[in-house]
């Protein structure tokens, strides 16, 4: 039983991408079924590999597939996912369905939601993105894993700059993009000067990452190129003080976009910096580790204090991302079992919590026509599903106990702990303040007397709106219940990262 | 004399002379109405010949025929068969050009120039190399200057003509420095004779930059990229889409077999000199870029600074940097043929080349604006496009040779040329017409534009997704270099 069932997984959104460009224009409706139907057949794909992995108790690397693909280089279509990467697919998976359901759109004037110019193209790219970023969380092979890196970044673009918001998105869009991209030609340099000294000393021409894990590499070389390499991912990460693209990308974005972006896209960067700059170079890792935890810890309270000043929700959750992302990195810059595993968890957890706050503030927003929090009010009366979505969103972002958040934040913190007690202390200031501003501006935004000028225009979320929140707060508070489903699974992946740390 | 070798090794120039008899003899009996159909003739021969040459001209171990003159390699063959793709989709986009399109005579020069390019390609004598690039360019002047009652063109024809034969005189000096030298035109036997023991190392300094300076002109480095900008504007748009991809790969091929076969004595020399090309080049052309209005001038210096991405490779001076220079050039011919087919297509219906006049493209032809969008992006060096995987080979290519700073410089310039190739589709994805009426300006493709466009895009998106079989026929041709 050899199903590919990774390829299948990649290159099914590549393939629904063509099939969608080439639907005529005006079949809105039938292009809007195809990217269903394929974000669907993504999801239970990408839902079966976790299952069969979590089932099968399964470690180290599976679902194996390897093709050569230039053999002269070294270059081959090398596929597997282990326990870090198995519940990034499976986020992959969960945002993408959701994010097709949150842009269906309708063809009424006077509703404004979804997406109603040009879907063909718009799912066409976001497919692209998809299976861009799906091909990152299962390549083995560093090459590959660029390539699919670049393909993940560049429709981007085009999603921010044709169907952001119109005030910032020329500006937003140019400027995420030349962000990801100098990042992703940085860590290039490095993952070149890694193929090429591997090559001096093994005489093999690889970029297969299991072998280049045992190259070797010297205790200089690593110093050196750890920082490029990890910095130039962890840009896409959202990596203070690199992090500036990031929220005005979020606020340009249309909704799905964001949800993709704040809930996948940067756990592409902090994934590949894990992949490539920790467990390639673990010395380098050490050598710095330092300067990572002073960076992540600095993006941790200042993105949540940032966030908490913000009177646009959607720029409060740009800011609460980059706190989140900087738990993240806080939790891989302890390097040990306890931090990375709180890091796997949290890359899942803030994945599915932040694609669930832009959906919801995508549907008031629609309805709204404003995200300025102080100009919003009593939108539980009219949207009472969404505001239960946003609630659970906003425990979770908290860190309470029963919801996934806990489950991330809490190992992050212990690990944190063992290395720089500070640093923890000073870290655990953003849950206080994450907390008073989730809970201000649910306060503000869905309990207080709704303005004047809103009464009347706001109706309730769509069918396919309350499909997407139920998904999302599903997989919350599964893991917040049993954390059993994924806490194994993911230290299963952090063994063998702590392996070639050469601890534990 | 003649074995069957000798005609296998030079099959494509006799199906092109043939084919060139053929449109002489039939042109004058069409009617003027049928007379563009000379392209389509032109267009299948040249595919044709492509078939044909695969089939029974392919090279086995590299020879020499023709008394040493012509080199019979895998380097030639594969450019060779770059060379007539880009020639059919040329001849294609040719076709509805309003005044070029219906007169036989573009076509015929069409190729009288592809016969002097697939020349230059196999070349491996000085006098064989000069008279090849003389055949290659004189076609390409008149082409150039071919619309006469256009001031633009005709300047554009005047202007290379004065620079290309400047260029190349400085060029024949060189040469015959070189012959003066080692007493001998064959490009393996100065290898052995004019090495730095018999020649001080200054001179051979100087020999070298004369040589480089007809060479920098074909495949229009800085400094000698003047020319480049005001031809591309002026000349029929297809001729410059030629222009930029098959003779600036013509000028590639010569620069590969005389500096990697005659001249690897001083290699130390010439490396350091086109290091500094390619440095200098990749970050004029990309400035120079940012600021253009007209697409015509924008995609001009963008190929200068593409020449300065792919001498990376040359500068390598190894095998993987030869073979990444003419994989680099594969995905650069079908990229900037397409770019300029898109153009031409456009400016046909619109008249139109400034960047703002593609505004709404998108909604006029998605078709063309997807296309648009995967030649940008291939210039961009994005994946899964061509451009993306032939810079990464030229970067390690440079890398493993120690030119990391080089590779800097190119990677910094990388970032420079998103900008302004995302700058270009904004245009075409983001902006609209003035009165947001695209519906009442559609622009329909006619069929030669659809055929040629399409195989280009294929071509890009194959050599950048399959790049294996690419890289093998380069790889092969890189072999016979070393």
């Amino acid at each position: 039983m050899n199903f590919p069932i990774l390829s299948v997984i990649t290159f099914l959104p590549f393939v629904a991408g063509v099939i969608i460009l080439m639907m005529p224009a005006t079949r809105k409706n039938e292009t809007r079924a195809v990217a269903l139907t394929t974000a669907v057949i993504d999801l239970l794909l990408s839902a079966w590999v976790y299952i069969q992995y979590l089932q099968g108790h399964m470690t180290g690397y599976q679902f194996l597939e390897q093709h050569d693909w230039l053999p002269q280089l070294g270059i081959s279509l090398f596929f597997g996912v282990d326990g870090m990467s198995a519940p990034l697919v499976l986020l992959t998976g969960i945002v993408m369905f959701t994010g097709v359901l949150i842009s269906w759109g309708n063809d009424d004037p006077h509703v404004m939601s979804g997406i109603q110019d040009r879907p063909r193209e718009f799912f066409a790219f976001l497919f692209l993105l998809a299976g861009g970023v799906f091909g990152v969380f299962v390549s083995l092979d560093l090459f590959m894993l660029f390539f699919f890196y670049e393909i993940a970044v560049f429709p981007m673009y085009l999603l921010i700059a044709i169907w952001g918001w119109v005030k910032t998105r020329e500006y937003a869009a140019m400027k995420l993009t030349l962000y990801l991209f100098i990042g992703s030609v940085v860590a290039l340099v490095g993952a070149l000067a890694m193929y090429w000294t591997n090559y001096q000393s093994t005489g093999i021409l690889s970029f297969n990452m299991l072998e280049l894990e045992k190259a070797g590499f010297s205790a200089d070389f690593q110093n050196l190129w750890f920082l490029p390499v990890f910095l130039g991912f962890a840009v896409l990460g959202g990596i203070w003080p690199f992090h500036n693209w990031s929220p005005d990308g979020h606020v340009a974005a249309p909704t799905a976009v964001s949800m993709f972006h704040a809930g996948v896209l940067m756990k592409l960067g902090a994934f590949a910096a894990l992949r490539v700059g920790v467990m390639l170079l673990p010395e380098g890792a050490k050598h710095w580790a330092w300067l990572i935890m002073g960076f992540a810890g600095v993006a941790v309270v200042y993105g949540a204090y940032i966030a908490f000043v913000q009177t646009d929700l959607k720029y409060m959750i740009g800011f609460s991302s980059v706190s989140h992302m900087g738990l993240v990195m806080l939790g891989i810059s302890t390097l040990n079992a306890t931090g990375l595993t709180g890091a796997g968890v949290q890359m899942f957890s803030h994945g599915v919590m932040t694609a669930l706050f832009f959906a919801v503030t995508g549907m008031i927003y629609d309805r709204a026509h404003t995200r300025m929090i102080p100009e919003l009010g009593g939108i539980s009366k009219v949207m009472p599903f969404a505001t239960i979505g946003f609630i659970i969103g906003g425990l979770v972002s908290m860190g309470m106990p029963g919801f996934s958040g806990f489950v991330a934040e809490f190992p992050i913190f212990m690990g944190v702990w063992q290395e720089q007690w500070l640093v923890a202390v000073i870290g655990s200031i953003s849950i206080i303040i994450t907390a008073a501003y989730i809970m201000m501006n649910i306060r503000k935004v869905f309990f207080s007397p709704m303005p004047e000028n809103l009464e009347g225009h706001i109706g309730d979320v769509t069918v396919l709106d309350k499909v997407a929140i139920v998904t999302l707060c599903l997989f919350m508070i599964t893991i917040g219940l049993f954390p059993g489903v994924m806490v194994p699974m993911v230290s299963t992946g952090v063994e063998n990262i702590m392996r070639l740390l050469g601890g534990a | 004399m003649f074995t069957p070798l000798t005609f296998a090794s030079i099959l494509p120039e006799i199906l092109i002379l043939t084919l060139g008899i053929l449109i002489l003899v039939y042109e004058p009996f069409w009617k003027e109405d049928q007379r563009r159909n000379a392209g389509w003739l032109t267009a299948g021969g040249l595919l044709i010949t492509m078939l044909v040459s695969l089939i029974f001209g392919r090279p086995g171990q590299p020879t020499e025929v023709f008394g040493g003159m012509i080199r019979f390699d895998w380097l030639g063959f594969f450019l060779k068969m770059l060379f007539l793709f880009a020639g059919a989709a040329t001849a294609l986009l040719l076709m509805d050009h309003e005044k070029a399109g219906k007169r036989g005579e573009a076509y015929l020069l069409l190729l009288a120039s592809l016969l002097g390019m697939n020349l230059m390609a196999v070349s491996s004598d000085l006098v064989m190399l000069y008279l090849s690039i003389e055949t290659a360019s004189i076609p390409l002047y008149i082409l150039s200057g071919f619309l006469l009652n256009d001031d633009r063109s005709t300047e554009a024809g005047f202007k290379y003509l004065l620079f290309g034969t400047l260029a190349s005189t400085i060029m024949l000096y060189g040469f015959s420095l070189v012959f003066g030298f080692s007493g001998t035109t064959d490009l393996y036997e100065i290898a052995a004779k004019f090495t730095a023991g018999s020649v001080s190392p200054l001179l051979g300094f100087a020999v070298l930059a004369l040589v480089l300076v007809g060479l920098g002109f074909k495949v229009s480095v800085v400094p000698f990229h003047f020319w480049a900008p005001d031809v591309y504007q002026g000349a029929p748009t297809p001729v410059a889409g030629y222009l930029s991809t098959a003779s600036k790969a013509a000028g590639f091929a010569v620069i590969l077999r005389l500096f990697f076969i005659a001249f690897p004595a001083f290699s130390s020399s010439w490396t350091l000199i086109l290091a500094a090309l390619a440095a200098i080049s990749m970050t004029v052309g990309n400035l120079l870029a940012l600021p253009q209005t007209n697409l015509k001038r924008l995609l001009a210096f963008s190929s200068i600074s593409h020449a300065g991405y792919a001498m990376i490779g040359v500068v390598a001076f190894s095998q993987l940097g030869a073979t990444s220079v003419v994989f680099y050039l594969a995905a650069y011919i079908a990229t900037n043929l397409l770019a300029f087919g898109i153009v031409m297509a456009f400016q046909r219906i619109t008249g139109l080349e400034e960047i703002t006049d593609y505004a709404g493209l998108s909604r006029r032809n998605p078709l063309l604006a997807l296309m648009m969008l995967a030649a940008f992006l291939s210039l961009a060096g994005m994946p899964p496009f061509g451009g993306f995987v032939a810079k990464v080979f030229v970067f390690a290519a440079g890398v493993q040779t120690g030119y990391t700073w080089l590779v800097i410089v190119g990677i910094l310039n990388s970032i420079i040329g998103v900008y302004y190739y995302l700058n270009v589709l904004k245009y075409v994805y983001l902006y609209r017409m003035p009165d947001q009426d695209e519906e009442q300006h559609p622009l329909p493709l006619t069929r030669p534009y659809t055929i040629a466009l399409v195989m280009l895009v294929l071509g890009v998106i194959l050599v950048g997704t399959v790049f294996a079989p690419f890289f093998g026929w380069s790889d092969a041709g890189a072999l016979v270099l070393f």
